[in-house]
């Protein structure tokens, strides 16, 4: 699957296209295989989203995970600063990035 | 005629005389001929080679195909240290937050692909209450104001 | 120090209005990213890979109580409470928002600070010895330079769109502390037989994909000539550096092509048409600028002495104290590097404690080293303990400056959008499994320097051992280097051979630090060693 990412142009948050909005949680993503250009395109232009692009993902226990380490680093914060990440509270969270 | 408008109206200038429409020829045609007074200097061209063809020159345009490619500003500033009086003229891809420091490196004219919005341009050429290196415009440097009265080297 | 008089503070508020100016079109939508890129780069602020980062310059590494304050307040108002001190002597924040990146450049201007030029194809924040000023080698100081060349390449009309990026750095003793010959300049402030100040100018090196260490190219530069010798050496680099390729845009590659020879014959040529353009500053200017970095008032007939009878505080003074200028006084250095942690990072609590003992030990004076630590750099030696105690107390006082412990480490995948692997990790991993087997002190100076890709900012080309993190099909891979350094016996590490997996390459290193403690001799260093017996007995002892 594809997923369709990019930044909040005024916070600079990292954020993932929904459907029909930007979740910062990379688990709200759903699949855009063939249409992330438009979308793209459209939001950019709107501002709703800064320097979008999509990447490659799977399903993982029914939740999407990017395919790449840099993609899921940057879905869940800095692996050294576990307090920073969206989920700093979720032990488990080590073995869902690396 | 309308050619002619859309060639245009972008085109500002900071000089007082006649526009000049001559054609601009490519370096290598400029050097190759005796008549052409507009030449168009390209980022890889060699600014150097015009210095003996000043006197002819009415209208040196230095074009910037990106933004980003900063040759441009040397060329500019080469052609205005070898005592080039005529219009030295930005064309392509000029931004208007780039407009003060081509100013400073002798442009004083500019025909941007996109036309710049003029409350921008103003507020972008009064930016600089100081400067501080001397270059090809008449600004005093702030060492300058420093060291009023201070012969220098 | 260095203090802004109102023609400076001017530039400084002008660029803070010019920020916002271009920050407000940005989000009316009236500049595109591509356009608004270069514009916010210049300016500090990246889009990295959780936020905006912002790179705040800390010029020449100098800052006094009142700039440290004030960046452990814009850590606590606009971040998360922390900041990272960088390779090149600045300070960085990860996470920025683009909104509030206008009131913290306005912060930092009331305590004359900015983030101009600290990134963008321009030249960037000027860097030199931290110990400058106190350093006991020194032919001067160096600071002055820095700060005449920071005034002539601030919103240089000319260069602010060369083909790439444009480091310089300024020492001024034989001992070279600020990696000069790895620099786009590096330039050394040197007398002449007939005693007479100069620069010798070195131009062409760094690191990166394609290390290369700079070519002296004009050995002595008279001073009141130096400004327009740089302006001559970037005229050539900006008209012909290469634009085609941004992997091959330094000036680096121009020199190196070229042949240093014919780019000094082109820059020779060039100085001596701008000799007579009025591009360089009146003496007088240069000796306005040295007034500001005159000695503090050194107090005379201090004690030498010192009560070593706590073994802790006494390996600390020996770890992390350099000798100073003025008797009774040392330049003391702040790990940022305690054993396990992030390479740099600091909290606002500590920077505000560090500010705090700079004003009560130091003359109001820090210094950020390139190697992520902090110098006071004028202690008393009575006042050691007492400063020791306060570090000690705040995980400040690790006794590691130049061990195996303190590692340079580049932020890499946990942070960067261009990295590809982690580096940080890595890092605690290495002090942590140091500690642990008390090899530390054996080992002595070893500068392990990790970098998380090929750019190289960890400087893993100048480590005695250095680490790059690459990428293999998704996973990450570290390869081991041996044999780099920045200083004045420069020298770009070599690869090893094939690369590791992160348990793996912590294992490669202590392998390499075990071959050096079993092959030194009296008193070399593990760089030494290396030098004298080769790759060879490294290679067999690591892959054998």
């Amino acid at each position: 699957m594809r997923l369709l990412t990019g930044n909040d142009l005024r916070t600079g948050a990292v954020t993932w296209w929904t459907g029909n909005d930007w979740s910062l949680h990379v688990e709200d993503a759903v699949d855009v295989t063939g249409t992330e250009d438009e979308i793209a395109r459209r939001e950019e232009a709107a501002r709703r989203v800064n320097a979008p692009y999509a990447i490659d993902a799977s399903l993982h226990q029914g939740r999407p995970r990017p395919s790449h380490i840099k993609d899921r680093v940057r879905a869940l914060g800095p692996t050294v600063r576990p307090d920073l990440t969206l989920k700093p509270a979720d032990p488990d969270i080590g073995s869902w990035v690396i | 005629m309308a050619d002619f408008v859309s060639d245009t109206d972008t085109l500002i200038r900071f000089r007082d005389d006649e526009q000049v429409d001559d054609a601009a020829v490519t370096v290598d045609s400029f050097l190759d001929q005796q008549d052409a007074s507009a030449v168009r200097v390209e980022p890889g061209d060699d600014a150097r080679a015009l210095i003996p063809h000043l006197g002819r020159l009415s209208l040196v345009e230095v074009n910037f195909p990106a933004f980003g490619d900063g040759r441009g500003y040397s060329s500019a500033r080469i052609l205005r240290e070898a005592g080039y009086e005529g219009e030295l003229r930005a064309v392509g891809d000029v931004l208007v937050d780039q407009v003060a420091y081509m100013r400073r490196c002798g442009f004083d004219a500019f025909e941007p692909d996109a036309a710049l919005d003029e409350g921008d341009l103003e507020t972008a050429l009064n930016r600089w209450p100081e400067v501080y290196q001397p270059a090809a415009d008449a600004r005093q440097p702030i060492w300058a104001k420093r060291h009023e009265g201070v012969r220098h080297a | 120090m260095y203090r802004y008089d109102q023609y400076d503070q001017a530039m400084v508020d002008a660029r803070v209005e010019e920020f916002r100016d271009q920050t407000r079109r940005r989000l009316e939508g009236r500049l595109t990213e591509d356009q608004f890129k270069p514009l916010r780069l210049m300016n500090g602020l990246y889009l990295q890979l959780h936020a905006y980062m912002l790179r705040v310059a800390i010029p020449y590494g100098t800052l006094d109580s009142r700039q440290m304050h004030m960046l452990a307040d814009i850590a606590d108002k606009y971040d998360r409470g922390y900041g990272h001190f960088t390779t090149r002597q600045n300070i960085q924040y990860n996470w920025i928002k683009l909104e509030d990146a206008g009131d913290i450049l306005a912060d930092l201007a009331s305590v004359e600070m900015h983030a101009i030029q600290t990134s963008g194809n321009c030249i960037r924040n000027i860097s030199s010895d931290h110990f400058a000023g106190a350093a006991a080698d020194e032919v001067v100081d160096p600071r002055p330079y820095a700060e005449l060349l920071r005034q002539w390449s601030s919103f240089h009309p000319e260069f602010s769109y060369l083909p790439r990026k444009f480091k310089i750095a300024v020492i001024a003793s034989d001992t070279d502390r600020a990696a000069m010959r790895l620099h786009d300049i590096g330039i050394q402030i040197v007398r002449n037989e007939a005693d007479e100040l100069g620069a010798a100018f070195y131009v062409g090196g760094g690191m990166g994909r394609t290390p290369m260490i700079a070519p002296c190219i004009n050995a002595f530069v008279p001073l009141d000539r130096m400004v327009t010798y740089a302006e001559a050496a970037l005229r050539v680099y900006n008209r012909h550096g290469r634009r085609d390729n941004k992997y091959k845009a330094r000036i680096k590659i121009l020199v190196h092509e070229l042949g240093a020879e014919e780019y000094t014959r082109q820059v020779e040529e060039e100085f001596a048409h701008l000799l007579g353009q009025g591009v360089e500053p009146p003496f007088a200017e240069l000796e306005r600028i040295r007034g500001y970095f005159e000695d503090p008032l050194f107090e005379d007939g201090l004690s030498a002495e010192l009560d070593r009878s706590d073994p802790d505080f006494a390996l600390w003074v020996d770890r992390n104290t350099i000798a100073h200028k003025a008797p009774g006084y040392v330049s003391a250095v702040i790990s940022l590097k305690p054993v396990g942690g992030i390479p740099g990072d600091a909290t606002a609590e500590q920077m505000h404690l560090m500010a705090d003992l700079a004003r009560d030990y130091s003359f109001d004076e820090l210094r950020v080293m390139h190697t992520q630590n902090i110098v006071l750099p004028h202690v008393r030696k009575a006042d050691l303990h007492a400063l020791w105690t306060a570090l000690e107390a705040a995980g400040l006082g690790s006794p590691n400056l130049d061990t195996i412990e303190d590692i340079i480490a580049c932020p890499g995948l946990d942070y960067c959008s261009l990295a590809n692997a982690r580096s940080i990790p890595v890092a605690q991993k290495i002090s942590e499994r140091f500690a642990a087997n008390g090899k530390t002190e054996a080992l002595g100076q070893l500068k392990l320097k990790i970098s998380g890709c090929i750019n190289a900012c960890g400087h893993h080309h100048a480590g005695h051992i250095g680490i790059l993190g690459v990428d293999k099909k998704g996973v990450e891979n570290y390869q081991l280097l041996l044999g780099g350094s920045e200083a004045e016996d420069v020298s770009l590490a070599k690869i090893t051979g094939p690369g590791f997996d992160e348990a793996g390459i912590v294992d490669a290193v202590e392998t390499a630090a075990d071959v050096y403690l079993r092959e030194r001799q009296d008193g070399e260093r593990f760089l030494d060693t290396y030098r004298r017996i080769g790759m060879t007995p490294f290679k067999e002892a690591l892959y054998g």
